[in-house]
């Protein structure tokens, strides 16, 4: 035992442990019960002692081969059948199968008389009997404190509950022993002495009107375990204990982008939209538009063909579509077709707990590649912003690991630099769009921009945000001198430019024809003086031409007379 | 319970609506010193005040532990009276015998 080549000193086999099968337990018992030795499970009335045994019992005989014995003090075993029923475990088969061994201890006070010596032989006969039956290596006794009230001798009861811990412990027996909670102690009547090797606490606990549980593992000799608390449910699936260190940061990403629905969104979004697998934020205060924003993703998703679920926490199903389709979205085509599906609750319903373990439980049945939840404020009234920030943060690891991108709403108190209570969750988006009023002139316009958008250029411009009865349009907002204009401001001011521009295309018009007419001018008088021009020219040529005649004429009038004159 | 002929009676071994014969059930778990007391001071006891009125039956749990479970026996020795009924249980190696009477309802109590 304990080979450990090249270590330096063997330390001895680590203690063994036993899975119990139950999910989330045996991570924060890193690795499950202690194997072969007993461990005790106690809390108050109704806070999951029983089922808690039972489930171990059962997932060890159908998951872990290891048949067990369940020797009830305080149900009968049609009554332990007929409760654990409810979790889904069917003991009667198991018992069929010989794979289970329950067992009815009754202990009525009234008939017994103690006349003397005595040891509860009697109890170690049928615990050994019924192990043998089966064959079975777990055990549960529940609840051995009820010894306490029916045997009369308190001394031979503690006498002999150490002897049969021990007897346990020597058999292998891997046991898990219930006990009510005392008032100062763990248990009413001190077992936590004998048994002392694991500790389990349950808690059941009543905070905001909402009833949670809690688990925690108080001791565990010889093993690291976790010692905080953890909430955990109880369903039809059995026991689930939720420790939020599970998941982890260790999701992978993809560079593939995803629609917002509204093209002018797209591109603020450095041209293409919300990254794939990502966490996305929408806040804004009352009226602003998040619904209808949330609406045109879905659309868009369902339009692409991938599958959308959507938590809403403050309007029904009905009443989403009636009023999405006012906006030209129809979004009752694609429930039709099973591409997206609606699940409406008041958030004071259930506990945190339950939301999760329900939301969880639906994604993994539809298994979308989008989720809304609309508003995550709502969960507000349930729990403090803390809590909600860990439940959210688990539901965002679960849906990152299975690339699912996923829009938050938020609805914020209104005052638009107030961003404090965002900040908070705000922390686990990837992208935080914020919705805003811009109150100027009389009315009341919203806006839209972009806060942050991790891993991607974004446009820092805010672009008014209209609800038309064709979907959303983001529209450039006029900024001047005057500040940012929406609304019908915008509108009367747009106007004015326009006047402005016509008044000055019009003078610029009239300039242009003056222009054309001067020149035309210009060309007129430049013709009239090229004609003069002209007309002296063909004067001067012909007076010059007259003059070269006559010239020619004298010089040929000289010659004729000197031949005339010669001779002589 | 008993009958207004039958009270009058209060005769050893007729306390009880008129049943002739105890049945009585000493559960043992091997031979050991509380089982062996057990068994002599239910003999002695039964002589005394049963005479001629009873039957022992001696289960040994070591060799049937399945009968354990019949008469919900916890500890050991538990005398077990199955008849007359109702079915009464003594725990202990039954040395205090006034507890014991009392148990079986032999003497009524005071």
């Amino acid at each position: 035992m304990g080979q450990a080549e090249g270590r330096p000193i063997s330390l001895g086999t680590p203690l063994e442990k036993s899975l119990t099968g139950i999910k989330g337990l045996d991570e924060v018992t890193k690795g499950g019960l202690p194997k072969g030795r007993p461990t005790l499970v106690c809390g108050g009335a109704g806070s999951g002692k029983t089922l808690l045994a039972a489930e171990f019992l059962v997932r060890g005989a159908l998951q872990f081969g290891e048949p067990g014995v369940f020797m009830s003090f305080e149900e009968t075993t049609d009554e332990l059948t007929k409760n654990v029923v409810s979790l889904g475990f069917k003991l009667d088969d198991l018992v069929a199968q010989k794979k289970i061994s329950l067992d009815y201890i009754q202990i009525d006070r009234n008939e017994i008389e103690e006349t003397g010596e005595y040891d509860l032989e009697g109890l170690f006969i049928r615990l050994e009997h019924a192990i043998a039956s089966v064959g079975a290596k777990r055990v549960v006794l529940d609840t051995i404190e009820t010894l306490f009230s029916g045997i009369p001798n308190p001394a031979v009861v503690r006498a002999e509950l150490k002897r049969l811990f021990q007897w346990l412990k020597n058999k292998g027996m891997t046991t898990i022993i219930t006990g009510e909670q005392g008032e100062n102690t763990f248990t009413r009547h001190g077992l936590e002495e004998y048994v002392s090797d694991c500790v389990i606490f349950l808690d059941h606990r009543i905070s905001e009107q909402v009833s949670t549980r809690r688990i925690r593992v108080v001791k565990y000799r010889g093993s690291a375990h976790d010692t905080n608390e953890f909430p955990f449910l109880i369903d039809e699936r059995g026991i689930t204990v939720m420790p939020i260190t599970s998941l982890g940061l260790r999701h992978t990403v993809t560079n593939k982008r995803v629609s917002t629905g509204i093209p002018r969104l797209d591109a603020m979004l450095g041209e293409k939209g919300y990254y794939r697998g990502s966490s996305v934020l929408i806040s804004g205060s009352a009226g602003t538009g998040k619904t209808s924003l949330v609406a045109h993703f879905a659309d868009a998703a369902c339009r692409r063909g991938e599958r959308c679920l959507c938590f809403a926490f403050e309007e029904s199903e009905s009443q989403v579509v009636r009023n999405m389709l006012s906006i030209g979205i129809d979004l009752e085509q694609w429930v039709k077709k099973g591409l997206l599906k609606y699940h409406a609750d008041r958030p004071t319903i259930y506990g945190l707990e339950t939301h999760l373990s329900v939301m969880q439980k639906m994604i993994n049945e539809f298994k979308p590649a989008a989720v809304i939840v609309d508003p995550v404020s709502n969960l507000n009234a349930v729990a403090n912003i803390s809590n909600v920030k860990t439940m959210l943060t688990r539901l965002l690891d679960q849906l990152k690991l299975d690339r699912v991108t996923t829009v938050l709403t938020i609805l914020t108190q209104g005052s638009p630099t107030s961003e404090s209570t965002d900040v908070d969750i705000s922390s686990l988006a990837d992208t935080w769009i914020r919705l805003r009023d811009i109150e100027f002139g009389g009315e009341r316009n919203r806006g839209i921009y972009i806060l942050k958008s991790r891993g991607m250029a974004h446009s820092n411009q805010i672009r008014e945000f209209v609800l038309t009865d064709r979907g959303v349009n983001l529209l450039d907002v006029y900024v001047g001198p005057s500040g940012v204009l929406t609304g019908s401001a915008r509108l009367s001011r747009e106007a004015q430019e326009k006047a402005k521009d016509l008044v000055r295309q019009q003078d610029a018009q009239i300039k242009q024809l003056n222009l054309e007419r001067k020149r035309k001018a210009m060309e007129a008088q430049i013709a009239d003086i090229r004609a003069e021009f002209k007309t002296e020219e063909a004067e001067v040529k012909k007076f010059i031409e007259q003059d070269k005649l006559r010239q020619q004429k004298v010089s040929q009038d000289r010659k004729a007379m000197a031949k005339i004159r010669k001779a002589d | 319970m008993a009958t207004k002929t039958k009270r009058l009676k209060k005769s050893r071994g007729e306390s009880e609506g008129g049943v002739k014969t105890w049945e009585l059930r000493l559960y043992v778990a091997g031979q050991t010193s509380k089982s062996m007391a057990a068994f002599s001071n239910l003999k002695k006891l039964c002589e005394d005040h049963l005479k001629g009125q009873y039957r022992i039956e001696v289960i040994d749990l070591l060799e049937n532990p399945a009968l354990a479970k019949g008469d919900q026996i916890l500890a050991i020795p538990t005398l077990v009276r199955k008849l007359p009924e109702p079915i009464k249980k003594i725990i202990g190696d039954l040395s205090n015998k006034e507890r014991v009477l009392v148990g079986l309802n032999l003497i009524p109590t005071a």
